[in-house]
C-alpha cells in the first residue's frame, strides 16, 4: 500500500513502523497508562537493564499537564505523541538508520540542514542518564539520540540506543503546517485539531482547574503503598506501574500549583525512590536467569 | 624522515569539547614519543565534529641503536656478588667482558640496544593514547558494552587512519582497526576516501566536502557571515563564540542569512540576540544606525540545492516560535510592576538556612540605604538606594528571565523603565549584578554602587554566618567573586569603607546603627569604632566583655543596650572572617598586579593588632611602603629594623607594655578602661619613666632618641591625614640614627639600667615602624 507521509499523520506513523520492522524491531502498541515520556514505557526502562538483545518500536502518547494551552498555542500540548526505537545492543550503524529513516518519511538531508548537537540526557527520577544530541533539522529539535548508560542506578551492560521522534513537530515540518490543529491526520482532510482541540481545552481545564486535589494527594500517597506492597510480593513489574502513576500524579499536582517549591524536592524524591526501587527489584529477579545465559554478563 | 597523520574518526563530538579535545591529543602524543625516544618536530592538530587528527612531521624511520655499559665486580669476586650482578643486568655470565681498571680485571655488562621502527612503536602507542584519552564526559557503546571494562571515547568511535609516510601503521583498540580508508561529508559524500599520505589528507577530505582544518572553518564562517550581512545591506554583530561553536558543528559550514518579521523588534535587544544565539545558534544583525536589526544568520552543514531557501524558511519558523515566546513573555511581564512581581520572592528559597529572595531582599534594602546614610557612598539618594534594592531581584520571577537567567537584572531595568521609575532607579536594577568577575565594568552611578554593594555584603556575610565559606576549587555560592566586587567598587569608587565595619553592620539583626549607638551613648560608644578599626576583631571581643556592664548600669535602657551588643558580638563573629576573606582576595588581586605579598601583608597589619580594613587607604600603604622599599632608606631601614626585632626577640624583651600583657589580659584597651587596673599601669609607666633618666646617654643614644621623639608624632600625623609617603618619609628620618646607634652603642651593657633603657629604645623603634607598617613581614 502507498504511503503518503507527507501528506498524513498516520502515514508518516505507519511508513516509520515499516522502516523499523524490516530493520528488526517488534512493533509493540503503547502503553495503556498515563506517564510523561516514553521512557517510562517498560520496553524502555525495564528492557534497558539486561544483557538481552532487544529491538522494539512503538508509539507513546504522552502527558505533559503543565504544558497544556488550553488548545490555543500553536505548538504546546498537555497530549502528544513521541515514536519510541529502542536498540540494544545500540548497533554500529545506528545513526546511518536513523538518517535513513527520514528520508523515509520524507526529509532529504540534500535539502534540510540536519545535525547532531550535543544534548546529554538525565532522569533523576528513573536513576537514567546517557550521552547523545538533540538532532536539528533546520534549526528545529526533531529527535532526541541516546545512549543509555545506566538506568535505575545500574550499568547498561549492554549499552542502548533510543531515538526519541517528536511526532507533531516533525509531521509539522514535513506537512509545512504552522499549528499543530492544521496537521493532516489522514492524509484526507482530517485534521489534528478535529481528533484533539477539544481534548486539549478540556483537560487543559482539568488539569489546571478542576482536578480535586485532596483526592490527587490521596492517589499519590495511595500508588506509593501499593507500589511497596508489590515490591513486597516480589512482583517489580507491578511495582514499576504504580510508581509510573505515582509520577504522572505528581505531574498534575505540579499543574494544580499545590505544591510549594519546597515540597517539590521532596516529592519527586519519593517518586524517584519508587522508581528505583522496581528497577532494582526487577534487576534482582531477573539477574541469575540473565547471568547464567549471559555468562560474560554480571550485575 | 616521515610524517605521520593520525585521524581517530567518531560520531558527532561536542563543539565545546573539541579545542581540549585536540590539546589532549597532542599531549598524548607527545608523551608517547617521548617515552620512546623520538624525536618529534612540528605538530599540526585539527578537529571537525567527527574527527580529530594529527600530522606530526619529519619523524625518523627508526630510533637509533643504543650501547650501555654496567661496570660490575671484579673478577674474582664473590660468586654471589656476580650472580646478583648479573641478574641486575639481565645478561649471562658468559656475555660478561672482562676490562682493565685501575689495574684489576673488572666485569663488565655490555648491552645492544637495538634501535627500532617508528612504525612499531607508533602501533603500540596509539591504542595508549585512545585508552588514557581524557573526555570531560565519555560513554560505553555496543555490544563490547556487555562488560564495563569496554572502551570509553566521547561518542562511538568508529575508525581509524594511521599513516606513517605511506605506510598503514597497523593496530588495534578494542576491535577498531586502523587503515587508511574514512569518510566524507555526511551528506555530500558516498563511499569511502582512500587516503595516501599525510600530505594528502587534507586535499582528499576537502574533495570528500569537509574542510578538516577548524581554523579555516573558523575563517569561513567569520567571513561569509560579514559577507551574507553586508550584501543585504546589515553590519553582522561579532561574536567570536559563536564562530568558534558553529565550526565545531559543521564540516562544510554555509553561513546564510533570513529575516524574521519586524514586529518583534519590540521586545528589548537582547532578548532577541540571546534568543539567537544560545537557542539556535544564530548571529544577529545591525542596521546602520546600529540598532538590531531583523536578520539572522545560520550556519548551515550542507551546500543545498537550492541554494538555501528550505534552510533558511526553516530555521526562520523556529526562531520565530521563540520570538513569540519571548514577545510573550514581555507582554505579560509587563502587566504588573516590579513592586508587584517583587511579592513573588517570598515563594523562593535564596538558601534553607537563610530564609527567601524576599528576606534576602530586605536585608540588602537595609544595608544599601545604610550605605548611603553613614556616607560610605556619596552623592546618593538614600530613598532611591532604598526603592533599587527592593526591586533589584523582583525580576528573578518574571516569566523572561525565567526562560532566559542570563538576563537577570537587564530585565528588571527594562521593566523598571517602562512603569516610569527613576533612571537612577533603572541603572542600579540593571547592573547591580556588576561587577561579576575580573575585567568587567565596575558600576560608579552611586544608587548603583550602592545596591550592587549591599547585595555583595550581604551574600558574604550570609553564607559566612552559615559557615559555608569556599574551601579549596569549590566555591558554589561565588563567594570569591562577591569578595572580589566589593573591592573592585570600593576601589573605583574610592569609597571610605571599612570592610569590618560594614560586614558587621551587616550582619546585625537590629537596625541601630553604628553611628544611632554612638550618638546615644556617653563617649565610651565611639570606642566601639575605635576598637574595630585600631585594634582588630579579638580585641574588640575583649573589649566588649568588659564594657558592656558598666555601659549597662550607665544606660537607663539597659535591656537595649544589652540587646545591641550581644547582637553587635554575634555580628562581629561572622565580620571579623568576612574581612580576612575579603583581605585574602585583596592580596590575590595585588599579586596579579605585580606587587608582592609581603608588602600587601606589612601594610595590612598596623600596631600591635590593628588590621586595615578599607581597601583604598590599604591600596595606598601598599604604595606608599613599594616606593619606600625601592629607595636605599628603606631598604636600610629594613635592616635596621630586622636587627633590632631580633635583639627584642633574643633578650626576650617585652618593656613596660609587655609586663601588662602578661597579666593575662590580651587587651590593654580594655585595661585602660578597667578602674582596677588603673594604678597598676600608672605604676609601670613611673617605673619605666624613672630608669630613663639614671644615666648620661652616649650621644649616638641621644641622637636616636631624639630623631624618634621627632619622627613619631610626624608620623602620627602623616596617617591621620592618610599621608603614607609622608609616614614614610617620617620613618626614613630613623635610618642614619639606628645605623649610627648600632655601630656606636653596646645594647647588652654591663649596667642593667643601660641596658634596660637600650632595650626599650629599640622597643620604641620597632612600636614606631610597626605603627606605619609591619616590617617583620617584610622579607629580604
Amino acid at each position: 500500500m502507498d504511503r503518503n507521509p507527507q501528506k498524513s499523520f498516520q502515514d508518516m506513523i505507519l511508513a516509520l513502523h515499516d522502516f523499523w520492522s524490516a530493520h528488526g524491531c517488534l512493533i509493540l502498541q503503547p502503553y495503556d497508562m498515563r506517564m510523561g515520556a516514553g521512557t517510562f514505557h517498560t520496553a524502555t526502562t525495564l528492557r534497558a537493564l539486561g544483557p538481552e538483545p532487544w529491538n522494539a518500536a512503538f508509539v507513546q502518547p504522552c502527558r505533559r499537564p503543565t504544558d497544556g494551552r488550553y488548545g490555543e498555542n500553536p505548538n504546546r500540548l498537555q497530549h502528544y505523541y513521541q515514536y519510541q526505537v529502542i536498540l540494544k545492543p545500540s548497533p554500529p550503524d545506528i545513526q546511518d538508520l536513523y538518517l535513513e529513516s527520514l528520508r523515509v518519511i520524507g526529509i532529504d538531508p540534500l535539502k534540510h540542514d540536519i545535525r547532531f548537537v550535543e544534548d546529554d540526557w538525565e532522569s533523576p527520577t528513573l536513576g537514567a542518564w546517557g550521552l547523545g544530541w538533540e538532532v536539528w533539522c533546520d534549526g528545529m529539535e526533531v529527535t532526541q539520540f541516546t545512549y543509555f548508560q545506566q538506568m535505575g542506578g545500574f550499568d547498561c551492560k549492554p549499552v542502548a540506543g533510543e531515538l526519541t521522534y517528536g511526532l507533531e513537530r516533525l509531521a509539522m515540518y514535513i506537512q509545512g503546517v504552522d499549528n499543530v490543529y492544521d496537521l493532516d491526520f489522514n492524509g484526507k482532510g482530517v485534521t489534528y485539531g478535529d481528533v484533539f482541540l477539544e481534548n486539549e481545552k478540556q483537560m487543559s481545564k482539568w488539569n489546571f482547574e478542576v482536578a480535586e486535589t485532596d483526592a490527587l494527594f490521596d492517589l499519590f500517597n495511595k500508588a506509593e503503598a501499593e507500589c511497596k506492597n508489590a515490591l513486597s510480593a516480589n512482583v517489580p513489574i507491578a511495582a514499576y506501574e504504580q510508581a509510573v502513576e505515582a509520577s504522572h500524579i505528581f505531574n498534575l499536582l505540579q499543574a494544580r500549583g499545590v505544591i510549594s517549591v519546597q515540597e517539590r524536592a521532596s516529592y519527586m524524591g519519593r517518586v524517584r525512590d519508587l522508581a528505583r526501587g522496581s528497577c532494582e527489584a526487577h534487576m534482582e529477579k531477573e539477574a541469575p536467569v540473565w547471568a547464567e545465559k549471559y555468562p560474560e554478563w554480571s550485575k | 624522515m616521515s610524517d605521520f597523520l593520525l585521524e581517530l574518526r567518531s560520531e558527532e563530538i561536542p563543539a565545546r569539547m573539541q579545542a581540549g579535545a585536540r590539546a589532549e591529543l597532542e599531549k598524548l602524543f607527545r608523551r608517547e614519543m617521548d617515552a620512546a625516544g623520538v624525536e618529534c618536530g612540528e605538530i599540526t592538530v585539527w578537529s571537525t565534529p567527527r574527527r580529530l587528527a594529527l600530522i606530526a612531521r619529519g619523524l625518523p624511520v627508526a630510533t637509533e641503536a643504543v650501547s650501555e655499559e654496567l661496570k660490575g665486580p671484579p673478577v674474582g669476586a664473590p660468586y654471589q656478588a656476580l650472580d646478583g650482578f648479573c641478574r641486575k643486568a639481565g645478561v649471562e655470565k658468559g656475555d660478561l667482558e672482562t676490562r682493565d681498571v685501575k689495574g684489576r680485571a673488572t666485569y663488565f655488562a655490555v648491552k645492544n640496544i637495538p634501535g627500532r621502527a617508528t612504525k612499531d612503536l607508533l602501533a603500540e602507542a596509539i591504542p595508549a593514547i585512545i585508552r588514557d584519552f581524557s573526555w570531560p564526559k565519555s560513554m560505553r557503546w555496543g555490544a563490547a558494552s556487555i562488560s564495563t571494562e569496554s572502551l570509553r571515547w566521547v561518542r562511538p568511535l568508529s575508525g581509524i587512519v594511521a599513516l606513517l609516510g605511506d605506510d598503514v601503521v597497523e593496530c588495534e583498540v578494542h576491535g577498531v582497526t586502523s587503515g587508511s580508508v574514512t569518510l566524507g561529508h555526511r551528506f555530500h559524500h558516498s563511499g569511502d576516501i582512500t587516503i595516501g599520505n599525510a600530505d594528502d589528507y587534507a586535499m582528499k577530505l576537502r574533495a570528500g566536502h569537509v574542510i578538516v582544518d577548524h581554523e579555516e572553518r573558523q575563517d569561513l564562517i567569520r567571513g561569509g557571515a560579514a559577507k551574507v550581512a553586508s550584501e543585504a545591506g546589515l553590519k553582522l554583530v561579532e561574536d567570536e563564540g559563536l564562530v568558534i561553536e558553529n565550526a565545531g558543528l559543521t564540516e562544510w559550514p554555509v553561513p546564510l542569512l533570513g529575516r524574521f518579521e519586524e514586529d518583534f523588534l519590540e521586545v528589548p535587544p537582547e532578548t532577541i540576540q540571546l534568543t539567537a544565539r544560545v537557542n539556535q545558534k544564530y548571529f544577529v544583525c545591525e542596521d546602520e544606525a546600529g540598532e538590531l536589526a531583523n536578520a539572522f544568520i545560520c550556519t548551515a552543514n550542507i551546500e543545498a540545492e537550492d541554494g538555501g531557501a528550505r534552510v533558511v524558511d526553516g530555521n526562520r519558523k523556529v526562531l520565530a516560535a521563540r520570538l513569540s515566546d519571548a514577545r510573550f513573555f514581555w507582554d505579560v511581564d509587563r502587566k504588573k510592576t516590579l513592586a508587584e512581581h517583587a511579592k513573588g520572592l517570598e515563594r523562593i528559597t535564596f538558601h534553607e538556612k537563610l530564609g527567601t529572595v524576599a528576606d534576602k531582599v530586605n536585608r540588602v534594602v537595609k544595608l544599601a540605604r545604610w550605605l548611603v546614610e553613614e556616607g560610605v557612598i556619596k552623592g546618593a539618594d538614600p530613598d532611591m538606594a532604598e526603592q533599587a534594592a527592593r526591586l533589584a531581584k523582583a525580576d528573578l520571577v518574571t516569566e523572561m528571565v525565567g526562560e532566559f537567567p542570563e538576563l537577570q537584572g537587564l530585565m528588571g531595568g527594562y521593566y523598571a523603565r517602562a512603569e516610569g521609575l527613576p533612571d537612577a532607579v533603572a541603572d542600579a536594577i540593571r547592573d547591580h549584578y556588576k561587577p561579576v568577575g575580573q575585567g568587567d565594568e565596575v558600576p560608579t552611578a552611586p544608587v548603583t554602587v550602592a545596591v550592587s554593594l549591599a547585595d555583595k555584603l550581604d551574600t558574604l556575610t550570609s553564607f559566612f554566618g552559615i559557615d559555608e565559606r569556599p574551601t579549596g576549587s569549590k566555591d558554589p555560592f561565588a563567594l570569591r567573586r562577591a569578595a572580589i566586587g566589593i573591592i573592585q567598587l570600593a576601589l573605583e569608587n574610592l569609597l571610605p569603607l571599612d570592610i569590618l565595619l560594614s560586614a558587621t553592620k551587616s550582619h546585625m539583626d537590629r537596625d541601630f546603627a553604628v553611628k544611632e549607638l554612638r550618638a546615644s551613648q556617653d563617649n565610651k560608644g565611639r570606642l566601639i569604632e575605635q576598637v574595630i578599626d585600631e585594634l582588630g576583631h579579638e580585641a574588640a571581643m575583649g573589649l566588649l566583655k568588659g564594657w558592656a556592664p558598666s555601659l549597662r548600669n550607665a544606660n537607663p535602657k539597659k535591656e537595649i543596650a544589652d540587646a545591641v551588643f550581644r547582637d553587635l558580638e554575634r555580628a562581629l563573629l561572622v565580620a571579623a572572617p568576612v574581612r580576612d576573606f575579603v583581605l585574602e582576595r585583596f592580596e590575590v588581586l595585588q599579586r596579579g598586579e605585580g606587587i608582592p605579598v609581603d608588602l600587601v601583608r606589612a601594610s595590612k597589619s598596623i600596631g600591635e593588632h590593628g588590621i586595615e580594613a578599607n581597601v583604598v587607604r590599604l591600596r595606598a600603604r601598599v604604595k606608599a611602603l613599594q616606593s619606600f622599599m625601592d629607595t636605599e632608606d628603606g631598604a636600610n631601614l629594613l635592616a635596621g629594623y630586622k636587627r633590632a626585632a631580633n635583639i627584642l626577640k633574643k633578650e626576650d624583651w617585652h618593656g613596660a607594655e609587655g609586663e601588662i600583657a602578661r597579666t593575662g589580659e590580651e587587651d590593654p584597651l580594655a585595661l585602660v578602661d578597667d578602674p582596677d587596673m588603673k594604678a597598676v599601669i600608672d605604676a609601670k609607666m613611673n617605673e619605666r619613666h624613672a630608669k630613663e633618666l639614671s644615666y648620661e646617654p652616649e650621644p649616638a643614644e641621644k641622637a636616636l632618641m631624639d630623631a624618634l621623639a621627632k619622627s613619631e608624632p610626624a608620623a602620627a600625623r602623616a596617617l591621620e591625614a592618610e599621608d603614607f609617603s609622608g609616614a614614610m618619609a617620617a620613618l626614613a628620618s630613623l635610618r642614619a640614627p639606628i645605623d649610627r646607634f648600632f655601630d656606636e652603642v653596646t645594647v647588652n651593657a654591663d649596667e642593667e639600667n643601660k641596658r634596660a633603657h637600650r632595650l626599650d629604645l629599640l622597643a620604641a623603634f620597632r612600636a614606631a615602624v610597626h605603627k606605619v607598617a609591619d616590617f617583620s613581614r617584610i622579607e629580604g
